[in-house]
């Protein structure tokens, strides 16, 4: 099941650290717009015009409360931000105006949800604000109906992506095929490629050559749909190379088979190792497992222990405060798989991350060593946050050097194409 | 309980319990715990006081009720409601390890599947899944009256909430009703209101409970009239001896596929047709308060239905009282992903060990227990309580070995019980060689755990 949970139903309840739900506000979308356009303006102007995109700016010196890196999603309102099941999805209402939902999420991250019937570029009630859009985001990501006549859509897109390209051509262009589920793999395909030729056919014709466009095949009844925002979300990640080049040590040092490095909230994977070939079923299977301890953390972690409680554990033969008593301060877990032995860890980096990996059977006995090992990886991987995130050079106990450079800021352009 | 009764421990890295170096020490500290967990047991047993006259302590399971473990209970369960109600789908769900989408494919079952789930080692169920057309209903109602409805245990009776002829439905649901009360007067009947995620959530609750009212008033009442008919008989020819006065024991829940709420009904069904309900729960109990548990779950291995579940003070507080079913559902669907990764079927056993440490909040671990259960235990937080937990809740598996097959030879088991003069092993060596595995000469080979880790203590 794609939600390997059916029907644990909308949770909102706060369920401890694991599950910090997004924070979510929605108030008069022109207000906002110009609030954030003004804000632009200002930095736009001591910043000499230069979009840095994907991570707050560093250089800026303005404090910027709307400095996060913006994903725009038009279309079908996303399911992957809330845990949501498949099934409830039918009670949720079309996206009517443009919903923001920030997303309590490692690095951030700020999701616009725009209607899909308003045309932004042509509008006589409405004008919108271009930059006030488009200044600052990341990634457009634009959801196409499989099951639907998509000619409109994708004329709709084409109008779009020309738009862009003249005055932000850094943006990432994501096309979602949805509703894939029910269709024919050949069929699928057929679409994808359809799809892509009349683009690319209007964009040559428009004279515009290697436009940042990239095509996910997804649907919400499998993690197709987790992996694609993974993708989208991974080519705005500064220093990714880095993460990459951590989570494949580990792999080497420990015969992991394949590591991950969650968002645990949305369940995109923002990292893995470089050693194996992309591979859906291990994604499947961490992510599920990411949803258990979820769960779990929810039944059981999730309400006060009374104080006696406490002062039992705590009292008679033992005489050690209850940090004390535990290993991790963070959630650690482990399973084993009953064909071949082969183990799957978790652990936690910090409140929004979690590294995941698959062993190699019958490593499970060498857990010590293992943990110790991610310990020192899970140290590094806080580094590197703190470091992406810091606003000044502070130079105090920086772990690699390579890593230092990421402090910039100046991110370049993105530089990743097509796939 | 009495098991942190020994010294604080000096060493802090005995607490991260992953230090080869301090294996010794550790193995100290665990064969202490298990020292104390026995003359747990053995207090237990005795507590149990089944039978006082046996000297090295009563052996409840070998001796105490060797009828009762004995004979593997047979339950007939029938499975009715109208056409397309969904009895086939939560059927498959629940026993057969479907997906709630997997059931799309499910055609209409004519006449009667009848399927043997075995549930545990010690019972069965005669799972009746009657096809729901009405030209079968007739069928069972008339010609095969006698031979649907005698010895039934359980009648599940399910209503599809979207149903659009509420009084038809209710009016076959009354003969259906009638039928059993003629042919199976202790028969417990269990109404699912089924589809209800078919209902805007807000709602949910007010639909159920003005459908329970009616069903449940629609039952009163046909019972009224069965009792009237049966004083009008007794009245007629006084002679005949006097039957109880009728009543039906009757549970409703409302159901879907779609989320947890179907193990909840389901768990319940179970719970009272499970035998030696009340040694599990005493054991479980021990168990839980021996080393420190907060919360225990048994769960059956195919279904993952809640067996048996003890919960400690502490744990009572926890909000979540759905949490049981919860469980089941999200261990389920875990085991489907792990099916579908490993690519073995959805039946096979899928994980043997799942151990969780949340912090300072709590830990956790799941684990194949006897072969056909899996125990959850919900620990308090501290490294040296998880792992001593571990390792006793694998010492305690011989109590529970009677969960496995019903005790055939009851008398090899009480010669094999002289031979042994460790008191606990009492009950193990017990069940081991009663279990077919060739009489009483065989409980020195196949040594359990138990013993081992004891031995450690002994030397």
């Amino acid at each position: 099941m794609s939600t390997p949970v059916e029907g644990s139903g909308p949770v909102n309840l706060d369920a401890g650290a694991l599950r910090s739900r997004l924070a979510k506000y929605q108030s008069p979308a022109a207000l906002k717009l110009y609030r954030v356009y003004e804000q632009n303006r200002q930095r736009l102007s001591k910043d000499d015009g230069a979009i840095a995109v994907k991570v707050p700016d560093s250089t800026a010196t303005v404090p910027q409360p709307r400095g996060k890196p913006r994903l725009l999603l038009m279309g079908q309102r996303s399911v992957v931000f809330h845990k949501l099941p498949p099934s409830e999805t039918l009670f949720l209402e079309s996206t009517a105006r443009i919903q923001k939902d920030s997303l309590n999420s490692f690095m951030e991250f700020q999701v616009w949800d725009f209607p899909g019937q308003i045309d932004i570029f042509d509008n006589p009630n409405f004008a919108f604000d271009m930059d006030a859009i488009f200044g600052e985001i990341g990634a457009l990501i634009w959801v196409i109906d499989a099951q639907d006549d998509y000619l409109e859509a994708v004329r709709r897109l084409n109008t779009t992506i020309l738009h862009l390209q003249r005055s932000y051509p850094h943006i990432n262009i994501e096309v979602f095929i949805h509703k894939v589920d029910g269709l024919s793999d050949d069929y699928r395909l057929d679409i994808q490629r359809d799809i892509t030729i009349r683009i690319q056919d209007e964009l040559s014709d428009q004279g515009i050559e290697n436009a940042p466009v990239n095509f996910h095949l997804t649907s919400i009844y499998n993690h197709s749909i987790f992996e694609a925002f993974s993708k989208v979300i991974q080519k705005l990640i500064p220093r990714l190379g880095q993460l990459e080049a951590m989570l494949t040590n580990l792999c080497r040092t420990c015969r992991f088979e394949k590591a991950y490095l969650f968002d645990v909230n949305t369940k995109i994977y923002i990292a893995t190792d470089s050693t194996g070939p992309e591979d859906m079923a291990s994604y499947e299977i961490c992510s599920d497992f990411v949803d258990v301890i979820i769960d779990f953390t929810e039944v059981y972690g999730s309400w006060p222990r009374s104080r006696e409680w406490r002062a039992r554990l705590e009292g008679a033969p033992w005489h050690q405060p209850l940090e004390q008593q535990v290993a991790c301060e963070w959630a650690e877990s482990g399973m084993v798989l009953a064909d071949a032995r082969r183990p799957i860890m978790l652990r936690e980096v910090d409140r929004f991350l979690a590294l995941v990996a698959i062993m190699k059977e019958g490593s499970y006995e060498k857990m010590p060593q293992i943990n110790m090992n991610v310990d020192v990886v899970v140290k590094g991987l806080t580094e590197f946050f703190e470091i992406t995130k810091q606003k000044e050079v502070t130079g105090a106990g920086v772990g690699t050097g390579a890593v230092q450079a990421a402090q910039g800021g100046t991110v370049g352009p993105v530089g990743v194409q097509g796939e | 309980m009495e098991d942190h009764q020994q010294p604080p421990l000096s060493n802090p890295t005995i607490h991260r319990g992953r230090s080869d170096l301090d294996h010794e020490s550790l193995s100290k500290l665990f064969g202490k715990l298990l020292n104390e967990l026995t003359l747990t047991m053995s207090d237990f047993d005795a507590a149990m006081g089944a039978s006082p006259a046996v000297p090295s302590g009563p052996d409840v399971l070998g001796l105490a009720a060797p009828h009762a473990l004995k004979k593997v209970k047979k339950q007939k369960v029938l499975l009715m409601g109208k056409s397309g109600s969904g009895k086939s789908s939560m059927r498959s769900i629940i026993f057969s390890n479907y997906l709630a989408r997997d059931t799309r494919r499910l055609g209409p079952t004519i006449d009667v599947d009848l399927s043997h789930v075995k549930f545990l080692g010690n019972l069965t169920l005669n799972l009746w899944d009657c096809g729901g057309q009405e030209a079968f209903m007739n069928n069972y109602l008339s010609q095969q009256r006698a031979h649907v409805f005698s010895n039934v245990g359980v009648l599940i009776y399910v209503f599809d909430i979207e149903s659009r002829e509420v009084e038809r439905d209710l009016a076959t649901y009354i003969n259906i009703i009638s039928a059993l009360v003629q042919y199976s007067r202790e028969a417990k009947v269990f109404v699912l209101i089924h589809k209800m995620d078919l209902i805007q959530p807000v709602t949910r609750e007010d639909v159920f409970e003005k459908r329970a009212v009616l069903v449940k008033r629609k039952t009163a009442e046909a019972v009224a009239i069965m009792r009237k008919q049966q004083q009008h008989q007794q009245s007629q020819s006084p002679q005949s001896p006097s039957n109880p006065v009728l009543d039906i024991d009757l549970q409703l829940f409302a159901t879907s596929i779609w989320d947890q709420s179907l193990y909840k009904a389901w768990a319940s069904i179970i719970h009272d047709l499970v035998p030696n309900l009340s040694v599990i729960e005493t054991q479980l109990a021990s168990l839980g308060m021996a080393i420190d548990a907060d919360e225990i779950l048994l769960f059956e291995r195919t279904s993952f239905l809640v067996v048996s579940k003890w919960t400690s003070r502490e744990g009572e507080r926890n909000p979540y009282g759905d949490r049981f079913e919860r469980m089941s559902n999200i261990l389920k669907s875990w085991k489907h992903t792990c099916s579908k990764y490993t690519g073995t079927p959805r039946n096979a056993e899928q994980f043997s060990e799942f151990e969780y440490k949340m912090g300072t909040t709590f830990s956790m671990f799941a684990t194949k227990f006897t072969t056909n259960t899996y125990i959850l235990v919900c620990m308090p937080p501290g490294e040296a309580r998880f792992n001593a937990a571990k390792l006793n809740v694998a010492a305690a598996r011989p109590w529970f070995k009677f969960l496995d097959g019903p005790v055939t030879v009851a008398h090899s088991a009480m010669s094999s019980h002289q031979q042994q003069h460790i008191p606990v092993g009492t009950p193990t060596s017990a069940v081991n060689s009663s279990n077919g595995n060739g009489g009483p000469s065989d409980s020195g080979t196949t040594v359990p755990e138990y013993f081992m880790a004891n031995k450690d203590t002994v030397l």
